[in-house]
């Protein structure tokens, strides 16, 4: 099926198979590698990225569910080689360990405070219930998310 | 993990798609927001030769104050009723709810309607609207019924739903200062209940339903039955499990259940009690 969907501002226009995930479609006939796939379950949310600017998980979306929509990954964050005021945040503030998750909670944190532009402590660490960090690092990912919000 | 093949439509109406999924038969689904359906389809546990995406039929998608109950369009995601002032204002505890489905991503997807037509057991919104009385409006080819929340769900996943007919509509009744609560025990954030419980409660009338108590949502009608005769909370809710038959799953026994069951519901009732 013949599809059109904004990545990153730019149109792609393809022809995929119903069966095509939104994350295939990202990593393989876009070629963004930035969003990686964890659990491939919904669980772990290592594949966030933005549908319409809202964080949803790839792995758990059709790629013809998207067309027509305007998506955006992690490679859409940072503008003319200057991070995201969130990826900044993440670095600044030892947020990532391995960095597997490290997309998907900057796509959540992200769309978290769109939607709460200054949340608690408590609704960080709700609102980012949708991402696993198997280093376990939430402690200075909630930190990054809310230095993030304090900078805004 | 990919799906097995299908065949991909789009519908633009209700009316479209009850027609394309009449013309594609029994090996066709409706698909919403997908949450519960594309990730049986990834495990291969569904596997439907044709997929009627629903997802852009927008004008079912609303939530509308209508006199003595709300309308939630069938469309209307997890994230919309979970923020909604007029879900906040009339039925506090559906919103509360929907704020427990999955996490954000899930509840920027999924809709109520999915869930509720997907009948999973396990699933918060079937049991927090059969607890509320909830009626559930099916369009079909030849035209529109009602049906009780009571009535819908006949087996594990499986509803009064025809095949050619969609959920179009959910009417919940406004819970007129209702105490309320729901409970759900999990042992991480995203995960469905291991069991869960909406309760309501306001003079002598009460609704209590049960989260993944058996193969469909369970009305706890004896708990309300011995509320309604004067019964303490604690003895009522020693009759948390008597409609219940639980499954063993990797998280629970039924006895666990059961015990879990009970203990919730005193919760749950203690809390709409204060």
């Amino acid at each position: 099926m013949k599809i059109s969907v904004t990545v990153n501002g730019v149109v792609h226009e393809s022809d995929v198979e119903p069966r095509t995930l939104l994350v295939h479609y990202v990593r393989e006939v876009v070629g963004l590698t930035g969003t990686n796939i964890g659990c491939d379950t919904s669980s772990c949310g290592a594949c966030s990225v933005h549908v319409n600017g809202e964080a949803v998980k790839s792995c758990t979306m059709l790629a013809v569910q998207a067309d027509g929509q305007s998506i955006t990954t992690i490679e859409g964050m940072a503008t003319d080689g200057v991070l995201h005021p969130m990826q900044q945040a993440f670095m600044e503030n030892h947020g990532l360990q391995c960095g597997y998750c490290t997309p998907g909670m900057v796509m959540a944190a992200t769309s978290l405070l769109k939607e709460n532009p200054n949340p608690t402590e408590e609704e960080v660490r709700l609102g980012l219930e949708g991402n696993l960090c198997r280093c376990t690092g939430y402690h200075n990912i909630v930190k990054s998310v809310l230095a993030a919000a304090a900078g805004q | 993990m990919i799906p097995a093949a299908f065949d991909y439509v789009r519908a633009g109406s209700a009316a479209e798609a009850i027609s394309l999924i009449g013309q594609h038969g029994d090996e066709a689904k409706f698909l919403a927001g997908g949450h519960s359906l594309l990730p049986l389809m990834k495990l291969r546990l569904a596997a439907p030769s044709v997929l009627v995406d629903i997802g852009r039929v927008s004008d079912l998608s609303y939530i509308k104050d209508a006199g003595d109950h709300i309308a939630i369009g069938a469309l209307t995601r997890h994230m919309d009723v979970e923020t909604s002032a007029v879900l906040q204002e009339h039925v506090p505890l559906l919103a509360h709810a929907a704020g427990h489905v999955g996490d954000p991503q899930v509840r920027h997807r999924g809709t109520i309607g999915g869930s509720i037509a997907h009948a999973d057991p396990a699933s918060d919104l079937p049991a927090t609207t059969l607890a509320l009385g909830a009626t559930y409006i099916a369009q079909g080819p030849n035209g529109t019924r009602e049906i009780a929340a009571a009535d819908f769900y006949q087996g594990f996943l499986e509803s009064a739903l025809a095949a050619d007919e969609m959920l179009t509509e959910i009417r919940v009744p406004k819970m007129q200062g209702a105490g309320w609560s729901f409970q759900k025990f999990n042992r991480r954030a995203q995960d469905w209940a291991i069991v869960g419980v909406a309760a309501w409660r306001r003079n002598g009338d009460s609704g209590v339903a049960l989260v993944n108590m058996g193969s469909t949502p369970i009305l706890a009608t004896s708990v309300s039955g011995a509320l309604a005769q004067g019964a303490s909370v604690s003895d009522a809710a020693q009759l948390a499990a008597e409609e219940a038959e639980p499954q063993s799953d990797l998280n629970a026994s039924p006895e666990y259940r059961v015990h879990l069951a009970k203990v919730l519901v005193r919760r749950a009732l203690e809390a709409a009690s204060a």
